[in-house]
């Protein structure tokens, strides 16, 4: 597989995200049906959902979705985890064949807890000691890649276009409070599996229309924390760095935001004293994670959802609210053919992060 | 008068109809519809989908709803009039007929639009633009009215920038933030806003069936290149 910028090809993609504030579940077909509006924006060379809220009998343990190109990737996963991990439940994800969707590898789900003396014994809180051990599997067993591995959430992703990735997923049988779709147009690199959006970390979701022209940069930059970037696509990158700043650094989103799209000296120079200084600071102390190129991503965590463009706005994002639902899209077209009459439609403006929460009585 | 539905008829036949006035229905992100009209009159139901009435050249096309990405691109002749508001990338590069938006236009309206001896593309938003707001101008004129955001910032950032002919006119008598040193910002007398706006705003005005004189209220001002600062070194030094 040739890497990060050893090969190009030309460009477009779609996103799309739905969240519904008080905490109702819903089914991944609205979901399905928004992204297949932007069929044009992706050539089938990926798509993929992450979706929250969908295994609440499992609520406590964190669910692994993980890919293996063999037998024996599986099996040298399945002794690196039982070794730190109380696996609870392990299965197969289901699947229907369909013959849009080929060359599939091995794809299964496993629910995990860390084991209490090795946990213990690393003196890391478990949300640490969880990540760790997944960039591990991802960086030295061959064949074997972590999709996802959050709490009470998961990732299903392929190479097809997306409605097609949602039939093979069974997408429909789902319920979450929370969704997000992407539909592949690969620019810089060849479409694979471990390649598709979402890209995430823990319970961090990214999906990306874009391209990062700063990729090696911020690469670069976050490989230092300990991070390793094996799924040789730009949207990887986003989602440690919003790991980092979130979880490490203890930045709140919407500073993160100010930080991957910061505005320009110029933008800072017009604000008033104190916001000057605060901006100033994001740009300085986190220079290296500042995100150039055109992106427009959907960030999904647990309990809310972040939508981002660059500071240029190079990338098209539309906004919609209808009573508790939000909805997020590259495309108008594809939020209302879920909800024909929103009441509040706008487009966000330029490093505008707009951040949704879950209402407080429904958060569990 | 012809009503087609895009999702029974298709944008291919709906484009055999010729001459005439058509109306077509359901809409929902199909790409390029308009594109290249000559002559007859289009009623767009829906959310029309990216590149509506791109090239068009001569053709009116009016849309119920919302206008997506790139509306307008590189139009030559005609009119298009939307009733809610545009996306990114709108009339980017026009040569010449009329764009009007009656809500909010998005980033980088107007982008090197153009003008050449009888053509002169008009672009007027009702509301207000995105930042790069006319930015490479070279000729044209480019009219944002900011209704309902009365006070308020109507341009975004960037306004103008790298523009070296035409005129963009804000109602309002806030100079837009970040305004490049190459640009100068004059008001606008009674009689350029007589002789040059009313008759543009008046022809919006009627397209939408709204009062023209809300649309002429208060103060306008006029960005312009500063003719005595060139770009000529601005890339490279010559």
């Amino acid at each position: 597989m040739k890497r990060e910028g050893e090969i190009r090809i030309s460009s477009g993609c779609a996103i799309s995200g739905i969240f519904c504030r008080d905490g109702r579940r819903i089914s991944g077909e609205a979901i399905r049906k928004s992204i297949a509006v932007m069929h044009n924006r992706s050539n089938g060379l990926g798509g993929g959902f992450a979706a929250y809220g969908i295994y609440p009998q499992y609520r406590d343990y964190f669910a692994l979705h993980i890919f293996y190109d063999s037998q024996e990737a599986r099996e040298e996963t399945e002794r690196f985890l039982d070794k730190r991990f109380d696996i609870i439940n392990l299965s197969k994800i289901p699947t229907r064949q369909i013959p849009a969707i080929s060359d599939a590898p091995l794809i299964w789900r496993y629910f995990v807890s860390p084991l209490p003396h090795m946990l213990q014994d690393s003196q890391l809180d478990e949300d640490e000691y969880t990540s760790r051990s997944m960039i591990r599997i991802n960086d030295s067993i061959t064949g074997a890649y972590v999709v996802s591995c959050g709490k009470d959430m998961g990732v299903f992703k392929a190479v097809g276009y997306p409605e097609d990735v949602a039939d093979f997923y069974r997408i429909e049988e789902y319920e979450g409070y929370s969704w997000t779709a992407h539909g592949r147009y690969p620019t810089n690199t060849p479409g694979w599996w471990a390649g598709s959006h979402p890209f995430s970390l823990l319970d961090l979701t990214v999906v990306h229309n874009g391209e990062i022209s700063s990729y090696d940069a911020n690469r670069r930059a976050v490989e230092m924390y300990g991070y390793s970037c094996n799924l040789l696509t730009d949207t990887e990158v986003i989602t440690y760095i919003l790991d980092y700043l979130t979880r490490k650094q203890g930045l709140t989103l919407k500073e993160s935001s100010e930080v991957i799209a910061a505005p320009f000296w110029t933008t800072i120079a017009i604000k008033d004293e104190e916001e000057r200084k605060r901006l100033s600071y994001l740009r300085k102390m986190f220079s290296s994670f500042l995100i150039t190129g055109p992106f427009s991503i959907l960030v999904g965590f647990s309990g809310g959802m972040m939508a981002l463009n660059d500071r240029l706005k190079l990338r098209s994002l539309v906004a919609a609210e209808k009573g508790s639902t939000v909805y997020f899209s590259s495309e108008e077209a594809a939020i209302r053919v879920i909800e024909e009459s929103p009441d509040r439609i706008r487009a966000p403006r330029g490093g505008e992060a707009v951040i949704v929460s879950l209402d407080k009585e429904s958060r569990c | 008068m012809k009503v087609l539905d895009i999702r029974k008829d298709g944008l291919e036949d709906i484009g055999k109809q010729g001459i005439g006035e058509v109306t077509i229905t359901g809409c929902l992100g199909e790409r390029y519809i308009g594109c290249g009209m000559k002559d007859g009159v289009l009623h767009v139901v829906g959310t029309p989908g990216n590149a509506l009435a791109s090239y068009l050249d001569g053709g009116t096309v009016y849309v119920d709803g919302n206008a997506q990405d790139a509306a307008a691109d590189t139009m030559n002749a005609g009119l298009l009039a939307v009733k809610g508001s545009a996306g990114d990338a709108l009339a980017y590069g026009m040569r010449g007929g009329r764009v009007y938006i009656l809500g909010d236009a998005g980033y980088r309206a107007g982008v090197h639009m153009k003008a050449y001896e009888e053509k002169k593309s008009i672009l007027v938003i009702g509301g207000r633009s995105g930042s790069f707001l006319g930015e490479y101008l070279a000729g044209g004129i480019i009219i944002v009215l900011g209704l309902g955001y009365e006070g308020r910032n109507i341009t975004g950032y960037f306004c103008g920038n790298g523009m070296y002919a035409g005129t963009i006119y804000l109602r309002t008598d806030k100079t837009p933030p970040n305004l490049s040193d190459k640009l100068i910002r004059r008001s606008v007398d009674k009689k350029e806003k007589e002789d040059i706006l009313r008759p543009i705003i008046s022809d919006f005005a009627s397209a939408f069936s709204i009062p023209a004189e809300k649309c002429l209220e208060g103060s306008f001002i006029a960005i312009e290149a500063d003719k005595s600062k060139s770009y000529s070194q601005l890339y490279a030094a010559v």
